[in-house]
């Protein structure tokens, strides 16, 4: 057998052999501290997919004044962690193996091996971007990916209130069952079909509107006939630097019953008007406080373009007799259309899942007694928070991720293979 | 009327020349230009108070004596400090804004470290994984969910960062890297690629051209980041919620939001105190780098 065969498998049969093999000794001590690492742990592998697997046995109980049992739901986050470090030690394994070969190969042909030290100067130079992404790496593989994958397991429990919570209870593996409810059950269905419905009509105007609110102001500030527009400017943009939370609760205290807008509108001689609390004028509420909140944004994107187009397309369709008008549709709506669209659609996903400015202003009121746990003016993101984190009903809650996360994956999708930026960028090489 | 036209007349000279306009024709011109510049000005004014209003009713508020949501009127008779110094006396605000400043200043920090350097990898090296790399990044910031939250609460639990500034710190940190990554790496690919390579043929290493080249040239977008992410932990009042047990970790926004929303509005004046003393520094900040903050945003988002 050859050199470089035998250290690849010395190295498969125990990490850090090939390495010895190789007389690389501190390569081969880490490697090898590794491999021992993880057969200490095995007891804890072994349990982590066992519960991952059954969800634990025995649901809580008390003796001695202390609590014994499983509780299914740290059980299934740990088998889940269990399989990000078994799936991170395959990847060191693989590393070690093809490394001990590597080696092995150099010495064949009379190349020394290098010390340790100029190996890491090597590896730092050749492997450079890997190193670097690696901090990022692990941080997303526990703080995102593993939430993720946690958050998708859960459509196929049946972890909710009030039967199934832990830590008195077990969770079941019950496969698509819930999908299945979703569909068939009348009340899950209808109440999906219509906050779904709300949510869409939701993100189209609030995008519309606030772009070409700020299209407006953009345009408004940019006018010939204005002076002191960076003044100007600085009072419009105020609604963007104010923390948003803020600034909406203080929008809901303004527009509450008896509120200051209310008292206003008494002292003028009228009824009190529901703003918040009547279904279509919530909704109302919404957009044109999302309005105030989004239009700066827009604003600020737009007098950059607005700026740095030529003059000298101006003054020729000035030299052709154009209109204000015309010089509008035809030269500056255009090339705003064109720089800004991408962020229109990114726009759109950022206010379908836009919580905080529902949450904050109407918590999704008024109630709908034809819904299930949903008001008139929830959107999908504050139904699956009132499903999670006031409801306890996760299989639903989690049923619902999943389907908003197709829905903006294959919006995105499609959105960005259209867009220019996205084709010249060597992505798709 | 016929000032103005006198005041115009440079720019209707323009437009006689260049067009076959009539007399007639320009006159009405004029007219209508005096009335767009009301109705501008018009438009202007009432923007401006919308804006303003709620604005100037949360700061009469907390100048404002008594506690209550409906007597406050906009501008206060009666001008008084004392909603601040409840504030300060009766309630943890000034810890809230130590842990606040402190949070946000750490995150600011390792986000803007974490972000620029991965968005450089992207930009500049072609690597198995990079296109993998790029997509999933893309399609993981699209999950909506509060059910990662019990996820991530087990996890901190189990490391032993629950109830710590440092575990918020890292949320923090690791959710921004995918939408922020993107956004450099649109900067940076802006950056003539000729000006690193020279580097390289002079002997630099991948870290200098890092240090030295790229991150100089990428002001306004490293800006762009540090300032969302600074202002972020000013705003989050769910995570913090989650992740931070006892009151002596609490952040501002937390503080705030309970007495807005828990109190049945009894300590709606001094919420407004607490929300004047956050804005204004956020504001003054915002208004100071909002050059950056839209070049940032425009080169690293927007392509022409």
């Amino acid at each position: 057998m050859n050199k470089p065969k035998k250290a690849a498998i010395l190295s498969l049969l125990f990490m850090g052999l090939g390495q010895f093999y190789n007389k690389e000794k501190i390569k081969g001590i880490i490697f090898a501290a590794i491999e021992i690492f993880i057969l200490i742990n095995i007891p804890y592998f072994t349990y982590s997919f066992w519960g991952l697997i059954t969800l634990g046995e025995t649901p809580q109980y008390f003796y001695n004044g202390l609590a014994y049992g499983d509780h299914s739901i740290f059980l299934l986050i740990q088998g889940i962690i269990a399989v990000l470090v078994i799936f991170i030690f395959i990847l060191i394994y693989i590393l070690n193996v093809t490394d001990a070969q590597r080696t092995a190969i150099a010495r064949e042909k009379g190349i020394k091996p290098m010390s340790f030290k100029s190996f890491v100067k090597y590896s730092f130079d050749k492997y450079f971007p890997y190193i670097i992404l690696t901090p990022c790496f692990i941080l997303m593989l526990f703080l995102t990916v593993l939430p993720l994958l946690f958050s998708i397991s859960i459509a196929f429990t049946n972890y909710a209130a009030p039967f199934k919570l832990p830590p008195k209870n077990l969770v079941d593996w019950v496969g698509f069952e819930n999908f299945r409810n979703l569909v068939n059950m009348p009340i899950w269905n209808s109440t999906f079909i219509g906050v779904a419905i709300w949510t869409v009509i939701w993100a189209v105007l609030s995008s519309v509107t606030s772009y070409f609110a700020g299209l407006f102001l953009a345009l408004l500030i940019n006018a010939k006939e204005v002076k002191l527009k960076k003044f100007w400017r600085s009072i419009f943009i105020l609604p963007y630097a104010i923390p948003a939370f803020i600034s909406i609760l203080v929008m809901r205290l303004m527009f509450t019953g008896l509120g200051p807008i209310n008292s206003i509108v008494v002292s003028l001689g009228f009824e009190r008007v529901p703003w918040l609390t009547n279904s279509t004028l919530a909704k109302v509420m919404l957009i044109l406080v999302n309005i105030w909140l989004g239009a700066p944004y827009f604003m600020a994107l737009m007098s950059g373009i607005l700026t740095n187009v030529s003059n000298d397309l101006y003054e020729a369709a000035d030299i052709d007799g154009a209109t204000r008008f015309q010089k509008f549709t035809k030269i500056t709506l255009p090339l705003v259309f064109h720089a800004t669209s991408p962020l229109l659609i990114l726009s759109f996903t950022h206010n379908f899942n836009n919580f905080m400015i529902i949450f904050l202003l109407t918590s999704g009121n008024p109630a709908n007694p034809a819904y299930r746990y949903a008001g008139d003016t929830d959107i999908l993101i504050s139904w699956i928070y009132k499903l999670t984190l006031e409801q306890n009903q996760f299989h639903m809650a989690s049923v619902v991720s999943i389907l908003i996360f197709i829905f903006i994956a294959t919006v995105s999708a499609l959105t960005f293979s259209k867009t220019k930026s996205f084709k010249e960028e060597d992505l798709m090489q | 009327m016929t000032v103005k036209i006198k005041e115009n007349k440079p720019s209707s000279q323009l437009q006689d020349n260049g067009t076959k306009s009539t007399h007639h024709s320009t006159k009405n011109f004029k007219i209508s230009d005096i009335f767009v510049k009301i109705l501008i000005y018009f438009m202007l004014l009432t923007i401006s108070v919308i804006v303003i209003v709620p604005i100037i009713w949360i700061v009469g508020a907390a100048f404002n004596p008594g506690n209550s949501l409906f007597s406050s009127t906009i501008i206060p008779k009666n001008f008084s400090t004392v909603h601040f110094r409840t504030l300060f006396r009766e309630t943890d605000f000034p810890i809230w804004y130590k842990n606040t400043l402190k949070i946000a200043t750490i995150n600011m920090f390792v986000s803007v470290l974490l972000t620029t350097s991965a968005a450089y990898v992207f930009s500049r090296y072609r690597f198995k994984g990079r296109k993998f790399g790029l997509m999933t990044m893309l399609i993981l910031q699209m999950f909506p969910s509060f059910l990662a939250m019990t996820a991530i609460y087990v996890l901190l639990l189990q490391v032993g960062l629950l109830n710590t500034h440092m575990g918020l710190i890292l949320v923090y940190a690791t959710g921004q890297i995918p939408y922020n990554t993107w956004l450099a790496k649109g900067y940076f690919d802006g950056i003539p690629r000729s000006i690193d390579e020279a580097a390289k043929i002079d002997g630099a290493s991948n870290l200098m051209i890092f240090r030295k080249i790229i991150l100089p040239l990428a002001k306004p977008i490293i800006a762009f980041i540090a300032i969302t992410n600074f202002i972020g932990p000013w705003m989050d009042f769910i995570l913090p919620r989650l992740i931070l047990r006892s009151a002596d970790k609490k952040t501002l926004a937390i503080g705030l939001w309970e007495m807005a929303v828990q109190q049945h509005n009894t300590k709606f004046t001094v919420f407004a105190a607490g929300s004047v003393l956050v804005a204004i520094p956020i504001t003054i900040l915002f208004i100071y780098l909002q050059k950056h903050i839209v070049e940032g945003l425009t080169k690293g988002a927007v392509k022409s």
